[in-house]
């Protein structure tokens, strides 16, 4: 079976294709990942198996199950995923908030999470609200150790942070990229200003500018009940599609001079660095040394 | 007290709530999850609307499903002025029902191409949905266009818009996130910045507010 995609950076990752919850045991599911038809089944709530569609010989792909989602490998993945503790915290609700197909590249629509920026214009009286519109400077390190792209101190005002706040608030924000395509943003928990809820974003790339974007919560939020929480999730990504769609070029320059620093912000920068140092080619237009 | 069967991506509903906005009424949203939760093809909800389709509204005994119905019932029991569907011109009356015939086909063209890339949809012939859309747009586009040549901003004629002009808005403002530019339809973009004027209009998630005005 010839699989069309040639990057082996892509190819050797973890993808997820599916949440959990949506699925039904022994039923085969077919979906996209990297242009190739694949298939799978869950043969239990720890086992999954996984399959080019159009093999005959039906050779499995590496599979795993993390954090509420099917992950699939077409080629040599790493033997762990990364970390993501609060997902077991006993105390926390786990929500997948619902897939959503994006005319775009998993670059943009990971870039368009980190950025703070659009809060007022895009989520208007809900992550935002004019005239609460500059971004404060805030840290971002490549952290060599976990591999990963890390945005701390990041401070926001918020209208209606989330689905059980009843007022507007200042809201501290760390986001996290310990994956090419994946995001975690951790963020006030209106009940708890101790402690974080977790937002996620794992896109599944299906062709270089199509992906499923597969979002959840993890959450301190024991009133909400699990429906609120995706309505509340599918208003803001609803909101984000279409500036997702509008990008142009729908794939991730790589090189940051290319477009204007105010857009492309310090964590885009720095997203954008990693990827490159990555060697990842794609779904990016790669930087020209 | 009107009760609206709502979901907050469907352009459908999104009918209404315009409606109910341009009216200025109250209302209660009743939330049916399309997706993930596939609620409206739940047993309880074909008791409401056996067609497994949103929206619908109740209003005392009345339970009414598809939008364009809903619509024309909601301008006839409440807009007291008599503007967003005319009686009293038959002419006009047929001309409105025709269009907003013309907003359902929309929905079978336009709304499941976006179904289709959105939320997979995928035994949905996705080029064939676009073709469709097109040659949609593309009448719509000319009948626009020559209303201009005659001073009508609207897709009926007459000073202020109709409930036909809400039946075919949300499908043509949502195209694009089923990958049907409006690139080539110039006289439908003049007519949707109008209609982002009205007083009351009001977005929906993949729906933008008028910019600033050009002039
Ligand atoms: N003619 C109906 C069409 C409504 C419609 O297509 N609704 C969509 C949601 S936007 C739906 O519920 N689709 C499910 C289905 O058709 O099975 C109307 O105008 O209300
Ligand atoms: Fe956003």
């Amino acid at each position: 079976m010839e699989i069309s995609c040639k990057d082996p950076v892509i190819l050797n990752q973890w993808h997820p294709v599916s949440s959990l919850d949506v699925l039904t045991m022994d039923t085969v599911e077919n979906t996209i990942l990297l242009e190739s038809k694949i298939s799978f089944q869950l043969n239990s709530k720890e086992e999954v198996t996984a399959w080019l569609s159009l093999d005959d010989e039906k050779t499995l792909l590496p599979t795993r199950i993390s954090y509420g989602f099917i992950w699939v490998s077409l080629g040599n993945p790493p033997k762990d995923l990364f970390l993501f503790p609060e997902f077991s915290e006993s105390d926390r609700q786990n929500v997948a908030t619902g897939v959503f197909g994006v005319n775009v590249s998993a670059g943009r629509t990971v870039e368009n999470f980190l950025d703070m920026g659009h809060f007022p214009y895009v989520h208007s009286g809900i992550l935002g609200e004019e005239p609460h519109t500059e971004v404060k400077e805030y840290d971002v390190e490549i952290s060599e150790e976990r591999d990963e792209v890390l945005a701390t101190s990041c401070k926001f005002y918020q209208p209606q942070a989330a689905v059980n706040s009843n007022e507007g608030m200042d809201v501290d924000y760390i986001y996290r990229v310990p994956h090419i395509n994946c995001a975690l943003l951790y963020k006030t928990s209106p009940v708890d200003d101790a402690r974080l809820d977790v937002i996620i974003i794992f896109v599944q790339p299906m062709g270089e500018e199509w992906v499923r974007a597969h979002t959840g919560m993890c959450l301190i939020d024991d009133e909400s009940t699990a429906e609120q929480i995706r309505q509340f999730q599918q208003t803001i990504f609803g909101q984000d599609k279409p500036i997702l769609e509008n990008q142009y070029p729908k794939q991730l320059p790589l090189d940051s001079r290319i477009e204007t620093p105010i857009r492309a912000d310090k964590s885009a920068i720095a997203y954008r660095r990693w990827l490159s140092q990555k060697g990842l080619q794609y779904g990016v237009i790669p930087s020209a040394i | 007290m009107i009760e609206l069967y709502d979901y907050e991506l469907s352009g459908n509903c999104y009918k209404i709530r315009l409606m109910l906005s341009f009216l200025k009424l109250d209302y209660v949203s009743k939330k049916v999850e399309f997706h993930p939760g596939k609620e409206h093809k739940s047993e309880k909800f074909l008791e409401i609307n056996p067609l497994g389709q949103l929206p619908v509204l109740s209003d005392t005994n009345l339970v009414l499903r598809d939008a364009q119905a809903i619509l024309v019932y909601l301008a006839r029991k409440y807009d007291k002025k008599n503007i967003w569907c005319p009686i009293d011109d038959p002419e006009k009356l047929g001309l409105i029902a025709q269009w907003l015939s013309f907003g359902d086909l929309i929905t079978g063209s336009s709304s499941a191409a976006r179904l289709h890339d959105t939320l997979f949809y995928t035994e949905f012939d996705i080029g064939e949905c676009r073709e469709r859309a097109h040659a949609q747009f593309r009448i719509l586009d000319e009948h626009l266009f020559f209303q201009e040549q005659l001073n009508q901003s609207w897709i009926c004629d007459g000073e202020k818009p109709t409930i036909a002009d809400i039946a075919c808005f949300p499908y043509i403002a949502l195209s694009e996130e089923g990958g049907i530019s409006r690139m080539s339809y110039p006289a439908i973009r003049r007519w949707m910045d109008r209609f982002k004027r009205i007083d009351g209009f009001i977005v929906m998630p993949g729906v933008f507010p008028a910019g600033p005005r050009s002039f």
